[in-house]
């Protein structure tokens, strides 16, 4: 082979308190589709903007094409021939795909004398795009086209793909595979940064794994487990929560007939959503995000208490115009999926932090504030749910994200909660703490609370759910024991395929 | 992009240091460039900062002058800071505080006999149910209609002044005055007493200090400043948490305005008398920055206040001495806030040295 296309060595990047990336080596060879892997937090997406010109590294080297290069820019960037899609897209929502694309480039070139570049690169990529369509009108997987068309028109010879298919449907995820496989065929190298290891020995030729900053191995994922991967990001073995079956209770949350208007061009309206949640069971709904799930959540939290049609009962108390304050009196639970600014604030201690839901459960007396029992309560889900931290006084922002979300699972699990919602409870976690957030979660459903779990993560669902539904469009299908279920055919649910009106 | 040797970094933590620190590094900048003008007027520097904020202080007379124009500093502050914190922007202090003024004043005016021993308290409460009134506007209209509170409070200030001149040019005005904009003086009966002898301090300076115990109470102790904190700092929490932010418009709005009435009243039932059209030199506006000096903590807010009063003091003392104009007392406020507003940023950042490009020598 000749010259690797990328090799970074001894990659060192030091944050105030962090030690993000420690005496990195990486190399790409030329067609190559190497996989980054790591847990989160693990110093991927410091790497990686290193390699894109967004930070600079402390020490180490980059080579590329054979030649030592200093990267001061994304634009520098883009002129050796890096492009890079981004997790989350910089799309603006009212202009057309060939405006945006206008907007994102590095020379300055009309809309519609984008339009058949984009067309020509469309087709043969095999990515479907319209040019002229406004962005807002596209679903998820359609926008990430945008910005990998967007990326080819550049003609890169590295694409970086940071996490592309945490927000596709499983058909848009073999679409998408595809396509890279079409590319690096054509001798582009790819950089594929995810933790599922599953599509990590699908796609990838070699790995890179990194743990806690630093290069805990390569590996040719084709010849690897999932466990012997997994054991390389995380350091110890795995083992799977267990689901036992068991006598579930009565009704606890049901929404009858519940219909919500859309609040903004860009939201969804939720259609006649019918749900049955009983004591002792998790129900899991499954779905893209942007399909109803914010608007969803909180109308059954009560954060938004608006016009509507059917009705929400709460334990057999009809509880749709009530606020959130008065739901969480009756029972209510609820995990966001932000967790710092909505689950937590981030500048106040734990322990202000344990206020924030519990004030009836004792740390509020004559209006005023019972920081002991507070403090008290913060210690012991500190200790309870293995909360890595200074102690209960630290601010939330110190902690990690996974060591703040078991914080936040932990304050609601111990208010007992005969009802809880959770949205994305690993989003963004590592393994081990996912793993310890899915066992609480089975415990309080053994223990008879109704859980309500909404996630993008299929693999979740299965694990902790005794019956998924799907939320599409705003609807939601109807419930399904998990055995009766499999991938596929909730990738077709997701699509909509099994709704009455069929869209391309 | 030109390299500067230095830059900032964001902090880890937020920096308690400097979060102290910040308004002394004010106030000391505050003094420099103070030192400058002077000289560049002519004037010998020196002498002149000494007039400033030596000089008022000389005599007992003096500290009571400090103690007197800090007082109605403090009181609007204090109230106000109870909003900010929650980021419910009350502007209109000075509008409440003249309300208050008109209701106790109007009280003190037409039924201080009737009322005999209650007078005064009848119209320290008129006062602060004034001030409160008048805050309650901005409070409907954007709990109700959404309207912003900074614009309507803001505006309010200048119809509350109009409405007092027009009872001082009206029906109000005192026949005897010479057809001056003033009413009657009031009953010595219902005067606030001195603090003592020989300065003019009175009463209203400690209930200035049992609203500052009271205000450290509300916003460390208590569930309600809580919720208004967590509204501030994290919106989506305190929805998250069921909160209602139209309790704390209300709450903000009528802590903030009662104690500005509360302000006003005690100005025209003390030093000045009577009702008249310019009762404040702005202090409902000066509070705006004594509450961000006293970085919205009650000690913090007493403290900024003495100082706030010195420079209006000073800016008198200057004002005879060297024939120098009213503004330079609003341009010593004016150097505080925009010093003060400076230093903030190295709460939550820091300068470092830029490191050095890697790899250069290759």
């Amino acid at each position: 082979m000749a010259a690797p296309r990328l090799v970074l060595t001894g990659i060192t990047k030091r944050y105030p308190t962090i030690l993000a990336n420690d005496h990195v080596d990486l190399r790409v060879g030329v067609g190559e589709i190497h996989a980054l892997m790591g847990e989160n937090g693990a110093g991927k997406s410091t790497l990686m903007k290193i390699v894109y010109g967004v930070t600079r590294p402390d020490s180490g080297k980059i080579e590329w094409d054979g030649a030592e290069v200093l990267i001061h820019s994304p634009a520098e960037a883009r002129r050796l021939g890096i492009g890079m899609v981004f997790q989350h897209f910089a799309l603006f929502e009212t202009l057309t795909v060939a405006e945006n694309i206008s907007l994102a480039l590095d020379e300055r070139i009309a809309p519609a004398a984008l339009v058949p570049r984009i067309r020509a690169v469309a087709e043969r990529y095999g990515l479907p795009v319209d040019p002229d369509r406004l962005v807002h009108s596209m679903s998820v997987g359609e926008r990430q086209r945008v910005e990998i068309v967007r990326c080819l028109l550049q003609s890169p010879k590295l694409l970086i793909m940071d996490e592309p298919t945490s927000v596709l449907t499983p058909q848009a995820v073999l679409q998408l595979f595809e396509t890279l496989r079409r590319l690096a065929a054509e001798g582009m190298s790819i950089l594929y940064i995810s933790h599922k290891l599953e599509e990590i020995r699908t796609l990838c030729d070699t790995a890179t794994v990194l743990r806690a900053g630093r290069v805990s191995g390569t590996a040719r994922p084709r010849e690897e487990t999932n466990a012997s991967l997994a054991r390389l990001m995380v350091g110890n073995e795995l083992d799977d929560a267990p689901l036992e079956p068991h006598q579930t209770g009565e009704v606890r949350l049901e929404v009858d007939g519940y219909s919500l208007p859309a609040r903004d061009p860009f939201g969804t309206a939720l259609r006649h959503i019918d749900l049955r949640v009983h004591a002792g069971e998790i129900v899991g709904i499954a779905g893209v995000s942007g399909n109803g799930q914010r608007e969803l959540l909180a109308a059954l939290s009560g954060e938004t208490v608006g016009a509507h049609e059917g009705s929400i009962s709460l334990c057999g108390r009809r509880v749709d115009h009530l606020g959130a304050a008065a739901r969480r009196d009756l029972g209510l639970g609820f995990v966001p999926e932000e967790r710092l600014g909505r689950g937590a604030v981030p500048a106040m201690s734990l322990a202000q932090n344990a206020l924030l839901t519990g004030a009836h459960a004792g740390m509020v007396r004559h209006g005023l504030v019972q920081s002991g029992a507070s403090r008290a309560s913060a210690r012991a889900t500190i200790e309870e749910f293995k909360v890595k931290c200074g102690s209960e006084l630290s601010a939330a922002e110190r902690l990690s994200g996974g060591n703040l979300q078991k914080f936040i699972v932990g304050r609601e699990i111990r208010l007992a909660p005969k009802v809880l919602l959770v949205a994305q409870p690993t989003w963004g976690v590592d393994v081990g703490a996912a793993q310890m957030i899915h066992q609480a979660l089975i415990a309080l459903r053994n223990a008879g609370t109704a859980l309500l779990v909404i996630s993008e993560e299929l693999d979740e669902l299965f694990t902790i759910c005794d019956r998924i539904a799907v939320l599409n469009a705003g609807r939601l299908s109807e419930p399904q024991p998990r055995a009766s279920l499999s991938v596929e055919k909730i990738g077709l649910l997701m699509t909509g395929a099994a709704a009455s009106h069929a869209h391309a | 992009m030109p390299e500067l040797p230095w830059r900032l970094e964001k902090r880890a933590a937020p920096s308690g240091v400097m979060r102290i620190a910040s308004p002394l590094i004010a106030s000391a900048a505050m003094l420099v460039t103070g030192f400058l003008i002077f000289a560049f007027l002519g004037k010998n520097p020196l002498d002149a900062l000494h007039m400033f904020f030596i000089e008022p202080l000389n005599s007992s007379y003096g500290v009571g002058e400090l103690l007197l124009k800090a007082t109605p500093l403090a009181l609007c502050a204090l109230g106000l800071a109870v909003g900010f914190s929650a980021n419910i922007w009350n502007i209109g202090a000075e509008g409440q505080l003249t309300l208050g003024a008109i209701c106790g004043g109007g009280v003190a005016l037409f039924w201080s006999g009737e009322l005999g021993r209650l007078a005064l308290p009848a119209i320290l409460l008129a006062g602060v149910a004034g001030g409160a009134a008048w805050a309650a506007i901005p409070a409907v209209l954007r709990t109700r209609f959404n309207t912003s509170e900074i614009l309507v409070s803001l505006m309010l200030v200048y119809i509350a002044q109009l409405l007092l001149a027009y009872l001082l040019h009206g029906a109000w005005r005192d026949p005897e005055g010479f057809n001056f904009p003033q009413s009657k003086a009031f009953d010595d009966a219902v005067i606030l007493p001195l603090l003592m002898d020989g300065q003019r301090a009175n009463v209203a300076f400690l209930f200035m200090l049992g609203l500052a115990a009271l205000s450290w109470i509300f916003s460390r102790r208590s569930f309600a400043g809580y919720r208004m904190m967590v509204a501030g700092q994290a919106p989506d929490a305190a929805a998250y948490a069921g909160f209602s932010q139209r309790r704390n418009v209300w709450l903000a709005f009528l802590v903030s305005g009662g104690a500005a009435g509360l302000a006003g009243v005690c100005e025209v039932v003390g030093p000045i008398g009577r009702l008249q059209t310019d009762i404040s030199p702005g202090y409902g506006f000066a509070a705006i920055i004594v509450a961000f000096v006293g970085r919205l903590h009650p000690v913090g807010i007493v403290l900024a206040a003495l100082l706030m009063s010195l420079l209006y003091l000073g800016g008198e003392s200057v004002q005879l001495g060297l024939q120098l104009p009213a503004a330079v007392t609003g341009l010593f406020q004016g150097l505080l806030l925009f010093y003060l507003l400076a230093a903030d940023l190295f709460i939550g950042f820091r300068l470092r040295r830029a490191p050095a490009a890697i790899g250069r020598s290759a």
